[in-house]
C-alpha cells in the first residue's frame, strides 16, 4: 500500500473517531448556568433555539417535556436541572441541542452553545477521583482552555438515570 | 453493521420459511374441499405446485427428512394429476394428513430441531402401498429445479411445397426472422434432395425442424410464416414445461433440468399460451411500508400547519391547496391500504388446529369460517394469531362436548364452531362461536371462590361471573389436558386483545353455546380521537372509549371519605379522576361542576368519568410511540403530533383508571 493512500485511510478513520485529521478530537462546547460543558460533536444532530414543549406527566423535574422534530418525538432534558441547579426559565435564546445516545434522539435544554472544540486527547485531564462517586460519574474528563475549565460529558452514563435509560451502554461505536 | 454483514444465505434461508408458511396456509385452505370428498382441477395443482416448490427449497437447505417426505407426497398428488388414481375417502385422509405433517417437518426445519425420528412414517407406508405395485417405489431425490419464466420450448416443423420458391419466398429470410424470437436450434432435413442431374432449381426439396425457445407467443410464431402458409406443412408443437412451480425467485439462474416435455399440437383455432394474467404481488419490507405510512402521516400534517398558517395571517385559501387536501388524503388511504391484509392468512390455520385438537380429543367439530376476506393492518393481524389459536383451541376443549354427550342432550354429533369477521365502522369484529355446553356459572364461581378471586358468598352480575374466566391463573377445566387449561388461560387472551387496542366480551347459554367477541381497530398507526384541554395542556382521548360528556350539578357529584370522587349517572356511580390533578397541570379546573366530565369505558367494561376544562375537537392523529426516544408514561399510550406542529399525548384509559388509586 502506498504512503498516501495509508495516511488517507488514516485520517478518514480518524475523523470516524471524532477527531479532525490531526488527531485532534472535536467537542462542541456550551454554557449551563456559570459554567462549561463539552460534547463529543459526532453524537450532535442538530442545535435549534428553545421551543415550548409538550409537558409530559409525573416525569422528574429535568424532564421538560417532548418537542417534534420532524415528525419524531423527543424528549427534552433540562441540564441545569440535571445538575441540581434548578429549572431552566427557558427563553427563545435559549438552546436544544439535539443529540444520539445509542439508538435515541434526545435534546438537552442549555444557555448557549459556546464553541466547537478541537482537543488533543492527551490534554484531556482525568476528573479527580473524588468526584466520580456517586451521580457524577456522567463526568468524562476536563479540558483545559486558556483559563477556563470545560468539563466533558459522557452522555452515556450521564443519562444511565435518566427515566428513559437502561442502564446498559448501548453506545454507537 | 453486523446484521446487514449476515450472509445471504440466512436470508435465503428466511425467506424460504416465510414463502412456505404462506404456501402451507394456502394449501389447507385448498384441502377444505376434499372434506366434501372431491378436489377440482386447480385446487390439486396448487396444492402439488405448493409441495413441489417446498421440496425444492428443502433441498436447497439440505433438509433432508422434509425433501423426502415432500418428495412422496408430491409422487401421490402426481399420481393423482395424470389420472392414475382418483380421490376417495382414503386419498383424502391421506392428503390431510401428509398435509399437517408436512408443515411440521417445516416447522422443525425453521426451528433447527430435527423432527422426531419415524415421523410421517406411516403415512409415507401408506402412500406407498397406494402407489401400489407396478409403480416404481418413492426414493427420495434431491427435487429437479427449474426455470420460471415465460420461456417456452417451440418445435416447428416446417416442410415447404416444392414450388415454394417459385411464389418469390426465401426460406432463409423465414429462419432470420424465426432467429429474431429467440434462441433458434436448426435442424435440416436434406434427404429428399435428388441426384443432380435431376434437380430442378426452382423446386424446394428441403425441410426444416426448429427448435425454438422463446418467449413470444403462438401468434407471433405464426406470424412468420404467414406469407407461405399456403405453399408449406406448418406444424408449431408447443413443448409444455412441466408444472409451473411457484420458485422462491431464487433459482432463477440455475440449470434447467429435465422437464418432462408433453408434446401438444396447437390447433389454429386456439391461440395457446394464453394463461389468465396471474395477480403479481412484490415483497416489500415491512419496515419500507411503515417510513412510508409515516411520512405520508407528516405530510398530512405539515399540510394542517400550512392551512393553520394560512389562517392565522388572514391569508385566502389558495385553489390549488383543496385539490392537495383531496390528494393527501387519497395517498394517505392508499399507503394504508398497503398494510391491509385479509384475516384469512391467520384464519387459513384454524381447520387443522381444529382437527388436530378434536381428534386428539376424541370430539367431532365442523369448523365454518365466514368473511375471511376480511383486511386489517399486517401488525394488527400478526398480534392477533396467538389469542384467536388459543380461543380455537379452547372453543374444541371445553365448549364443544364428546359426542356421546352431545347426542344425549339431542344435539347432532358433531359440534357447529363458527370463525367469522366483519367490518362495523373502524373497527374489525371477529366472533368465535360454538353451539357446545355453554359457561357453567355456578361452577365458575365455586371455582373463583376457591382460588380466592372472589369472596365466599359476593353478590355477583352475570356479567362478572362471566368475566371471571379473563381473571389470571383461571381454568374450569376438571383436569389439565395436553390441549388447553396449561394455566395461560383467557387472562392472556385478554391482555393480548387489548395490547392491540382491542376488546374481548363473551355471551354464553347453558346448554346452547359460548360465544366471544373481539373488537380490534382496524390499524394501529392512526387513530380517531377527541382533542381535550386541560389547563395550558391537550390530550387525545381515543373516540372508541369515549360514551358521553356532561357537566354535573353540584348535587351529582359526591366525595368519598377515602379521598375518591364520584358523580353520579342516571343512578349508577362512576369514579372521577380529575386529569389535571393527576398530570399535575397546575392551572386545570378540578371541580367536574365548573369543567367537564368525559364518561369513558375501558376496554373491561369498567367506567372512569375523566375532568377535563373541555372538548376542542374531534380528529384522526397518527400514533407515534414515546418509547423510540423516551420510556413508557404512566397513563399515555403514545404521542402524536397536532396541526400547530406540537406535540399531543394519547390517554391511555385502561392505565388512567389504575392512576386512580394511586393518584388521585
Amino acid at each position: 500500500m502506498s504512503e498516501l493512500l495509508r495516511t488517507y485511510e488514516d485520517t478518514l478513520s480518524a475523523i470516524g473517531r471524532g477527531t479532525d485529521g490531526n488527531g485532534l478530537r472535536q467537542f462542541i462546547s456550551f454554557r449551563v448556568g456559570a459554567e462549561d460543558y463539552a460534547i463529543d460533536i459526532l453524537a450532535v444532530r442538530e442545535i435549534k433555539g428553545w421551543t415550548q414543549t409538550t409537558v409530559l406527566p409525573n416525569q422528574p423535574d429535568y424532564v421538560r417535556g417532548v418537542l417534534n422534530l420532524r415528525g419524531a418525538i423527543v424528549p427534552v432534558f433540562d441540564l441545569r436541572s440535571r445538575f441540581g441547579q434548578g429549572a431552566t426559565e427557558a427563553t427563545a435564546k435559549h438552546v436544544v441541542v439535539i443529540v444520539a445516545v445509542g439508538e435515541r434522539l434526545i435534546g438537552l435544554l442549555v444557555d448557549q452553545v459556546s464553541d466547537i472544540l478541537s482537543v488533543s486527547p492527551d490534554s484531556i485531564g482525568a476528573v479527580p477521583e473524588t468526584s466520580l462517586r456517586g451521580d457524577h460519574r456522567y463526568l468524562a474528563g476536563i479540558i483545559t482552555q486558556g483559563d477556563a475549565l470545560v468539563v466533558l460529558l459522557s452522555l452515556d452514563t450521564l443519562f444511565d438515570t435518566m427515566p428513559g435509560e437502561q442502564p446498559a451502554h448501548e453506545t454507537a461505536a | 453493521m453486523s446484521t446487514e454483514a449476515r450472509n445471504d444465505y440466512a436470508q435465503f434461508r428466511q425467506t424460504f420459511f416465510a414463502e412456505s408458511a404462506e404456501m402451507l396456509a394456502d394449501m389447507d385452505e385448498r384441502l377444505e374441499a376434499l372434506k366434501t370428498g372431491r378436489l377440482d382441477r386447480e385446487e390439486l395443482d396448487a396444492v402439488f405446485r405448493a409441495v413441489h416448490s417446498i421440496k425444492a427449497g428443502a433441498g436447497m437447505f439440505d433438509y433432508r427428512s422434509l425433501v423426502d417426505f415432500a418428495h412422496g407426497f408430491e409422487a401421490l398428488l402426481d399420481r393423482l394429476r395424470d389420472g392414475r388414481m382418483s380421490v376417495n375417502a382414503t386419498v383424502g385422509g391421506l392428503i390431510i394428513r401428509a398435509a399437517d405433517i408436512l408443515a411440521e417437518l417445516v416447522a422443525a426445519a425453521q426451528a433447527e430441531r430435527a423432527a422426531p425420528s419415524g415421523m410421517g412414517a406411516d403415512v409415507m407406508v401408506a402412500i406407498n402401498g397406494l402407489l401400489g405395485e407396478g409403480a416404481t417405489p418413492v426414493t427420495p431425490a434431491i427435487a429437479p429445479v427449474e426455470i420460471r419464466d415465460d420461456t417456452h420450448r417451440v418445435e416447428i416443423r416446417f416442410t415447404p411445397h416444392a414450388d415454394l420458391m417459385r411464389k418469390a419466398n426465401e426460406p432463409l429470410l423465414l429462419i432470420r426472422e424465426l432467429s429474431g424470437l429467440g434462441h433458434l436450434k436448426t435442424v435440416c432435413d436434406s434427404s429428399r434432395v435428388p441426384e443432380l442431374e435431376s434437380i430442378n432449381s426452382d423446386d424446394c426439396y428441403l425441410s426444416w425442424t426448429f427448435e425454438l425457445e422463446t418467449t413470444a407467443g403462438d401468434d407471433a410464431i405464426r406470424e412468420v410464416f404467414e406469407f407461405v402458409e399456403d405453399d408449406a406443412e406448418i406444424a408449431i408443437v408447443r413443448a409444455l414445461a412441466e408444472a409451473q412451480d411457484e420458485g422462491f425467485g431464487l433459482w432463477l439462474d440455475t440449470e434447467v433440468a429435465d422437464v418432462a416435455p408433453g408434446p401438444v399440437a396447437l390447433t389454429s383455432d386456439e391461440p395457446g399460451g394464453k394463461r389468465p394474467p396471474a395477480q403479481t404481488s412484490i415483497r416489500v419490507d415491512l419496515s419500507r411500508v411503515d417510513r412510508l405510512v409515516n411520512m405520508v402521516g407528516e405530510l398530512v400534517i405539515s399540510q394542517a400547519m400550512l392551512r393553520q398558517e394560512l389562517a392565522t395571517h388572514n391569508l385566502p385559501v389558495v385553489d390549488g391547496l383543496e385539490s392537495l387536501d383531496v390528494l393527501t388524503r387519497e395517498l394517505q388511504d392508499c399507503v394504508m391500504a398497503i398494510r391491509m391484509q385479509p384475516v384469512r392468512s391467520v384464519f387459513a390455520r384454524m381447520p387443522r388446529l381444529v382437527r388436530d385438537v378434536a381428534a386428539r380429543l376424541d370430539k367431532q367439530v365442523r369448523l365454518v369460517m365466514v368473511g375471511e376476506q376480511t383486511e386489517l393492518d399486517k401488525t394488527v393481524l400478526e398480534e392477533l394469531s396467538d389469542p384467536l389459536t388459543h380461543m380455537i383451541r379452547n372453543s374444541v376443549d371445553h365448549g364443544i362436548e364428546a359426542p356421546a354427550i352431545r347426542i344425549a342432550a339431542g344435539k347432532p354429533a358433531e359440534g357447529a364452531l363458527t370463525l367469522s369477521a366483519s367490518h362495523v365502522g373502524s373497527n374489525i369484529l371477529i366472533q368465535i362461536e360454538d353451539d357446545g355446553a355453554g359457561i357453567d356459572r355456578a361452577r365458575l364461581v365455586a371455582k373463583a371462590v376457591e382460588k380466592g378471586i372472589v369472596a365466599p358468598g359476593a353478590v355477583l352480575s352475570d356479567d362478572e361471573i362471566l368475566d371471571l374466566i379473563f381473571a389470571p391463573g383461571f381454568s374450569t377445566a376438571e383436569t389439565v389436558s395436553d390441549v388447553s387449561g396449561r394455566g395461560v388461560g383467557m387472562d392472556v387472551v385478554r391482555r393480548n386483545i387489548q395490547k392491540i387496542g382491542g376488546r374481548i366480551q363473551v355471551s354464553s347459554i347453558a346448554g346452547k353455546g359460548t360465544r366471544f367477541t373481539l373488537i380490534i381497530p382496524l390499524t394501529l398507526a392512526v387513530l380517531d380521537g377527541m382533542l381535550i384541554s386541560v389547563g395550558t395542556e391537550r390530550y387525545i382521548l381515543p373516540l372508541t372509549s369515549i360514551i358521553e360528556s356532561f357537566r354535573p350539578a353540584a348535587a351529582q357529584v359526591r366525595q368519598l371519605s377515602g379521598g375518591g370522587r364520584i358523580v353520579n349517572v342516571r343512578g349508577e356511580f362512576v369514579p372521577l379522576l380529575g386529569l389535571g390533578r393527576v398530570f399535575g397541570v397546575s392551572d386545570a379546573i378540578c371541580d367536574p361542576v365548573h369543567g367537564l366530565v368525559v364518561l369513558t369505558e375501558t376496554a373491561t367494561g369498567g367506567r372512569l368519568g375523566l375532568v377535563v376544562d373541555g372538548l376542542i375537537g374531534q380528529q384522526q392523529v397518527v400514533i407515534k410511540s414515546l418509547q423510540t426516544n423516551f420510556t413508557a408514561v404512566p397513563g399515555i399510550s403514545g404521542g402524536t403530533i397536532l396541526g400547530d406542529g406540537r406535540v399531543a399525548l394519547i390517554l391511555d384509559i385502561e392505565q388512567l383508571a389504575s392512576l386512580e388509586e394511586t393518584a388521585a
